[in-house]
């Protein structure tokens, strides 16, 4: 037996490694919500190379500051003037925009909606990855001291980038892309609010999966996340369609081009609190939306007190102007705002008192469905 | 050049200071995770893997081959975080073992064998990965040869060029 072992020595050996390896694997695996067995590895390993990383990075950035903000200012002020005429075009969108959100708030406000806001972030530079095409993941040099946890959403500017991972670090933190084949997303698209899971392939791509085969799904439509992961807040872009064709079974084949760069991430930001709240309501507190809705909505005329029906019910006294209902017949008694639920895309419809005060109008053909 | 079958006494084995033995792993495993995030192209190379390699040949010596490759096998695994350790570690311990023990049998000092044992391991390196993380985690790993083999062929490129750098290192035993 000796001699057998010391003739097949570097075979024994091989085989003892990969045995304990496997073992090491099936144990990971058995206990895949629990990976404290490794942690210390993955620490070391992260402590082994991160600093030089960091140092890297710092160093790059240093140059790249002092280059840009001190000897490469050519064009400069032709970017400064384009820059100037974007913000009064973005000012004038913005005033556009301001009232239609005043508005939603309002609705949001009415309906006792409570919005997710992102209440602070925290900026971080990538200073690695795990070098393998099999995996897509990064490291970032904010870690638990700075206040980031696991599975807290990490995004850019663009769009969403990927979660923070667990076994955070004080300084360091990895995070699973959103084209890594384990990450999973709960998106929505844009148009038709149809909502599936976003998934990595194996060769790096971005699907959208889970959306049924008879939903309307086109090429260039938005994907924003949906909320229903409880990592991302609703609303943040994750990308476009660029594919779309019918997959296994029910659902369809939807190719995602994310909206931000994994590839080229320098700069994340990590969102280290979310914030559940209603919506406030800014300068026009004193205007209910209902009251908005009336004025919106096509009225009554007010009647001369002689020509009021005697069976009709008595006005509201709330100070609201109450719309007739489309279908309602000429006599019926007015809609309630709940019934008026549609006007939310109605368009103001100017009335004019009508000469025949007794009977009350019939809704305009313009009344909106 | 030709490849030639050597006896064990004809081929010549080396050494490595402990600081090369230690910081030229160190500096593999840290450029594969630092410059793909500059030049995405870059993650088609396996600096560990052609670190494995090299050693492996270089010092002819089975035992040492294989615990290379495991330690940077492991060392890849740690800072890879959604793959659990010893899926590199395996497929590293097995190309280790593989290139120590062809080291022993061929002369693998020149450029055109080191080109073809480099795209031989790197294959053999893919199986491994595939067999191990398909078979034993359950991780999806896509599968596609004309891949496998462009990525074989850049590394063995790459390789060629960077043993040379790294036979400065080499001591005679």
């Amino acid at each position: 037996m000796e001699n057998l072992i010391s003739r097949y020595r570097n075979l024994t050996i091989l085989a003892i490694l990969l045995f304990a390896q496997v073992l090491g694997l099936a144990i990971q695996v058995k206990r895949s919500s629990d990976n404290t067995t490794t942690r210390l590895i993955r620490i070391w390993a992260v402590d082994a190379v991160t600093p030089f990383e960091k140092v890297i990075v710092w160093v790059q950035n240093g140059t790249r500051s002092l280059w840009q903000g001190y000897f490469y200012l050519r064009g400069v002020r032709q970017e400064n003037r384009s820059l100037k005429q974007e913000i009064e075009q973005l000012k004038i969108e913005r005033a556009s925009l301001s009232e239609d959100a005043h508005q939603a708030h309002r609705l949001q406000a009415l309906l006792g909606f409570k919005e997710q806001y992102i209440a602070k972030t925290v900026a971080a530079q990538v200073i690695g990855s795990s070098g393998s095409e099999r995996s897509r993941s990064i490291y970032i040099d904010k870690g638990s001291r700075d206040g980031v946890r696991p599975d807290q959403a990490v995004i850019t500017a663009d769009g969403v980038v990927g979660k923070v991972l667990r076994g955070v670090q004080d300084h360091v933190a990895s995070v699973l892309l959103i084209n890594d084949q384990t990450s999973g997303v709960g998106a929505l698209l844009a148009k038709s609010r149809s909502q599936g899971v976003l998934r990595g392939t194996p060769t790096g791509e971005v699907v959208l999966e889970k959306v049924m085969i008879d939903e309307t799904v086109e090429p260039g439509e938005k994907i924003l996340t949906s909320g229903g992961d409880r990592i991302f807040p609703k609303g943040l872009t994750v990308g476009t369609v660029t594919r779309v064709s019918p997959g296994p079974e029910l659902f369809l084949n939807i190719r995602v081009k994310p909206a931000a760069d994994l590839n080229r991430l320098e700069e994340v930001l990590v969102i280290t609190e979310e914030e559940r709240r209603e919506p406030a309501v800014a300068s026009t507190e004193h205007l209910r939306a209902a009251d908005i809705l009336a004025q919106r909505l096509p009225s009554v005329p007010d009647q001369p007190a002689e020509a009021t029906d005697p069976n009709a019910p008595p006005p509201p006294t709330n100070g609201l102007k109450i719309a007739p209902s489309p279908n309602a017949p000429p006599s019926a008694p007015a809609a309630s705002p709940v019934e008026t639920k549609p006007a939310t895309e109605a368009k103001p419809v100017a009335t004019k008192p009508e000469p025949e005060p007794a009977k009350p109008q019939p809704a305009p053909e313009s009344t909106p469905q | 050049m030709p490849i030639t079958y050597t006896s064990h006494e004809q081929v010549e084995v080396y050494r490595f200071s402990p600081p090369a033995a230690v910081l030229i792993p160190l500096i593999a495993v840290f450029l594969q995770a630092f410059v793909p995030l500059r030049f995405h192209f870059f993650a088609i190379f396996d600096l560990p893997l052609l670190v494995v390699i090299f050693f492996g040949v270089a010092r002819r010596n089975p035992v040492s081959g294989m615990l290379t490759g495991a330690a940077i096998g492991i060392l890849q695994d740690a800072l890879t975080p959604s793959v659990p350790i010893g899926v590199f570690g395996i497929a590293n311990t097995v190309v280790g073992y593989g290139a120590s023990s062809l080291g022993v049998r061929i002369d693998v000092d020149n450029m055109a064998s080191r080109f073809l044992v480099t795209i031989f391991f790197c294959v053999v390196h893919e199986i491994t990965y595939f067999t191990v993380a398909s078979g034993l985690v359950g991780i999806t790993v896509h599968w596609s040869w004309p891949h496998e083999l462009a990525s074989a062929l850049a590394n063995a490129a790459l390789a060629v060029g960077m043993f040379a750098i790294l036979d400065r290192f080499k001591q005679r035993t």
